[in-house]
C-alpha cells in the first residue's frame, strides 16, 4: 500500500514554505500543550503533532476558494488554511480576539475568510455538512471543491456512510480524507473495523478511492491533488485513506498507554516533517531552514503573548451569535 | 383572496419563494416524482425541475446535513421530512449543526434553512409515527419553531420562515392538510413570527393552543358559550419565539388559563407557557394554570385508545371546567 512519492519538488522555495507551515503547526501545538498544562486553556485539547504533513500537503493541493471542514483535531488544518496563529491561540485561551470570538474553543475553529468552515466535535456529523457545501458548489456551478477530513473512528458511524452515499449518487465535487492514525481514541483499528482497508468503503458506493502511508508532504499534496482534480473537472467524489500517526495522546488527558514506546518511536523515526528538514538541509538550504525555525519561534511566542493579553468576550455577544436578527423569546 | 386547502397554502408559499429566490430549493423523500408523500409538493418538480426539487434516498441525517452545509455557504434549503417523526434520525444534525453553527463560529456563519413536515398524531399510525416533535426542538436556542393552524398562517409563516436567516422548524399536521381557508394572493404578505393571534374573544377563561388543538379549542369554546362561559382562544402560531405579551394580556382579563397542544405532559411547550403565565400574571390568576395535553403513554394503535390518549375538545372542556370551578 505504500507508494513513495515519485515527483520531487521543482522548487525548493515551495518545499521551504511547506516546511514553515509544518513547523508552525508543531510549535503551535507544543506551546498549546504547555499553556494547557499551565491551566490557561480549558476543556479538551486534541493535538495534531505527527499529522502535520497531511494538513499542509492537502491544503497545498487546494484553491483558496475551496471549502474545508474537519474534526475537533482542527488546529493544524486551520493554520494550514491560513488562519493566523494569533487568532488560533486566542481561541484556545477563550479570548474575544480568537477565530470564533472565544465561543468555540479548541474543537471549533472557524475562519470563513479562508474557507476553513470548521472543526466539529461530533464524530462523523460534519461529513454530510461537507457534502452540503459541495452540493452548493454544484448547484451554483461555482467550480469549488469541498474537502473533508475525519479519523478512522468516523468510518463506523452512519453519517459517514450517508454522506458517501449521497456524494456518489449526486456526483458531488468533494474529497473525503480519512486521516487514519490507527487509533479511534484508545482503541486500535483491529478492534473497531472488520476490514482494515478503509478505502474499500468507497467500492460499495461506486466511488474512486486512494490509499497511502504518509512519507512526504509533497506526496500528500500530489495524491490529494489527483482527487481534487477529479472533483473539480469531473464532479466525482473520492475517498482517500491517508495512513498517519499522532505522536501524542487522543487529547491532553490521554497518556496513550494503549501503545508501546517502541511503536511510538518507530513512527517518530518516520516523521515526514523531519524528513523535509533533512532534505532541505541536504540541498544546501540549512541557513534558510534555521531562519524559518527562528521566525516561527517569534510568531508562536507572539501568538501566545497576544492570546494572554487579549480581552475575554462579554455576555453581550451571546444574543447576537445565537440568532441572526431580532429575536423575541 | 383565494380559498385554499392547508396543503395548497404550504405549496403556494414554497412556489412563490422559489420563484422569487433562486437560492431556495426543496429536498426530501418523495418530494419530486412521487409528488410528495402527502401531495404537498404536487406539480413542483414539473415547475422547477430536478435541480431544485430534489428526491433523496432514505437518509434523514444525511440530507439534513447536506442541506445545513448548503445553507451555511449561502443557499436556502427547504427540507421536507416525510413526517417529523423521522427527524429524530437527524436530531444530531439539527441540534449540533443547524442550531449551533452560528454561535460556535463566533457569528461568522448562519444557517438559513427550513425543516418542514406534518407533526403530531394522524389516525391510528401507532407509537412511532405519532410524535409531537415541537417540544424537543423548542428547547434548543438557535432554532425557531412554528406550528400554524390555518391555511392563511401556513402560507404567511412559511414565507417568513424561508426568508429568515436562522434555522426554522415548520410543523404542519396531517389532520389539517384538507382544511380550507381564505389565503392572500399577495406574494409579499408575510405573517411575522413571534406573534400570537386571538382567534376568539372572551372574558371568562383563556385557552392557549397551537396547530390542531386550535380547532379543538374553538369547538370547546362553542360548547362553553352555550353554558354561559365565554372563552378567549389564542393561537400562538409561533412556539419559539413565543408571544408572551398577547397571552399575558388575555390572562389579565380572564384570570384563568388552559394550555393545550399535542405532546406528553412532562415538560414541553405547554409547561413553558404555564410557567410564563404563573410568573408574569401571578397576581391575576384565580386558579392554577392547567394543561390539556396527550396522556403520558406511547401512542396506542387501537382507535378508541388513541382518542383516549390524544387531547381534544373533551379534555379542554374538562380542564376549563376545573379552572372555572364548574365541577
Amino acid at each position: 500500500m505504500t507508494t513513495p512519492h515519485e515527483t520531487h519538488p521543482p522548487s525548493s522555495a515551495q518545499h521551504l514554505d511547506l516546511y514553515r507551515q509544518m513547523v508552525t503547526i508543531r510549535r503551535f501545538e507544543e506551546e498549546a500543550a504547555r499553556a494547557y498544562s499551565q491551566g490557561k486553556i480549558g476543556g479538551f485539547l486534541h493535538l495534531y503533532i505527527g499529522q502535520e504533513p497531511v494538513a499542509v500537503g492537502a491544503v497545498a493541493a487546494l484553491a483558496p476558494d475551496d471549502y474545508l471542514l474537519t474534526t475537533y483535531r482542527d488546529h493544524g488544518m486551520a493554520l494550514a488554511r491560513g488562519m493566523s496563529p494569533r487568532a488560533a491561540m486566542a481561541e484556545l485561551f477563550g479570548k474575544v480576539t480568537g477565530c470564533s470570538k472565544g465561543l468555540g474553543g479548541s474543537m471549533h475553529f472557524f475562519d470563513v475568510e479562508h474557507n476553513m468552515l470548521g472543526g466539529y466535535g461530533i464524530i462523523g456529523g460534519h461529513i454530510p455538512v461537507a457534502a452540503g457545501t459541495a452540493f452548493a458548489s454544484k448547484y451554483r456551478g461555482d467550480g469549488r471543491v469541498s474537502i473533508v477530513f475525519f479519523g478512522d473512528g468516523s468510518v463506523s458511524i452512519g453519517d459517514f456512510h450517508e454522506a458517501m452515499s449521497l456524494a456518489a449518487l449526486w456526483k458531488l465535487p468533494i474529497v473525503f480524507v480519512c486521516e487514519n492514525n490507527e487509533y479511534s481514541m484508545g482503541t486500535p483499528l483491529s478492534r473497531t473495523m472488520s476490514v482494515e482497508d478503509v478505502s474499500q468503503k468507497a467500492l460499495g458506493y461506486g466511488m474512486a478511492r486512494d490509499r497511502f502511508v504518509v512519507d512526504h508532504v509533497f506526496q500528500v499534496r500530489d495524491r490529494i491533488a489527483e482527487a481534487v482534480a477529479r472533483a473539480r473537472h469531473e464532479s466525482e467524489p473520492t475517498l482517500v485513506e491517508v495512513r498517519t500517526y499522532r505522536f501524542r495522546g487522543h487529547s491532553m488527558s490521554d497518556p496513550g498507554k494503549y501503545r508501546t514506546p517502541e511503536e511510538l518511536e518507530e513512527h517518530k523515526q518516520r516523521d515526514a516533517l523531519l524528513r523535509s528538514r533533512s532534505e532541505l538541509v541536504g540541498a544546501g538550504l540549512g541557513a534558510d531552514v534555521e531562519k524559518v525555525d527562528a521566525e516561527v519561534e517569534v510568531v508562536i511566542a507572539d501568538a501566545v503573548r497576544f492570546a494572554e493579553e487579549s480581552p475575554e468576550p462579554g455576555p453581550e455577544l451571546l444574543e447576537e451569535t445565537t440568532y441572526k436578527g431580532a429575536f423575541a423569546r | 383572496m383565494t380559498v385554499l386547502r392547508y396543503r395548497e397554502a404550504v405549496k403556494a408559499a414554497m412556489v412563490e419563494e422559489m420563484e422569487r429566490d433562486s437560492r431556495v430549493f426543496l429536498i426530501g423523500e418523495e418530494v419530486g416524482h412521487y409528488q410528495g408523500a402527502y401531495k404537498v409538493s404536487e406539480g413542483m418538480l414539473e415547475r422547477f425541475g430536478e435541480r431544485r426539487v430534489i428526491d433523496t434516498p432514505i437518509t434523514e441525517s444525511g440530507f439534513s446535513g447536506v442541506s445545513i452545509g448548503a445553507a451555511m455557504v449561502g443557499l436556502r434549503p427547504i427540507v421536507e421530512f416525510m413526517t417529523f417523526n423521522f427527524s429524530a434520525v437527524a436530531f444530531d444534525q439539527i441540534l449540533n449543526n443547524a442550531a449551533k453553527l452560528r454561535q460556535m463560529s463566533g457569528g461568522q456563519l448562519t444557517v438559513p434553512i427550513v425543516f418542514r413536515a406534518p407533526n403530531g398524531s394522524a389516525k391510528q399510525v401507532g407509537s412511532q409515527h405519532s410524535h409531537a416533535m415541537e417540544h424537543f426542538y423548542a428547547h434548543i436556542p438557535g432554532l425557531k419553531v412554528l406550528a400554524p393552524a390555518t391555511p392563511a398562517d401556513a402560507k404567511g409563516l412559511l414565507k417568513t420562515a424561508i426568508r429568515d436567516d436562522n434555522p426554522v422548524l415548520f410543523m404542519e399536521s396531517e389532520t389539517l392538510y384538507n382544511i380550507k381557508g381564505e389565503v392572500s394572493d399577495d406574494p409579499e404578505l408575510l405573517v411575522p413570527m413571534g406573534l400570537a393571534s386571538v382567534v376568539r374573544e372572551g372574558k371568562d377563561v383563556t385557552i392557549v393552543a397551537w396547530s390542531r388543538l386550535v380547532h379543538a379549542a374553538l369547538d370547546a369554546a362553542k360548547v362553553l358559550a352555550a353554558e354561559g362561559i365565554e372563552a378567549e382562544v389564542i393561537d400562538v402560531r409561533s412556539l419559539r419565539p413565543l408571544d408572551e405579551e398577547t397571552i399575558i394580556k388575555s390572562v389579565q382579563k380572564t384570570h384563568r388559563a388552559v394550555v393545550t397542544g399535542e405532546g406528553w405532559p412532562y415538560g414541553g411547550v405547554g409547561a413553558e407557557i404555564a410557567d410564563r403565565i404563573q410568573r408574569l400574571a401571578f397576581d391575576d390568576l384565580d386558579a392554577p394554570v392547567l394543561r390539556a395535553m396527550t396522556l403520558d403513554f406511547p401512542m396506542p394503535y387501537n382507535a378508541k385508545l388513541e382518542q383516549h390518549v390524544i387531547p381534544g375538545a373533551a379534555r379542554i372542556l374538562e380542564k376549563v371546567r376545573a379552572v372555572t370551578y364548574q365541577r
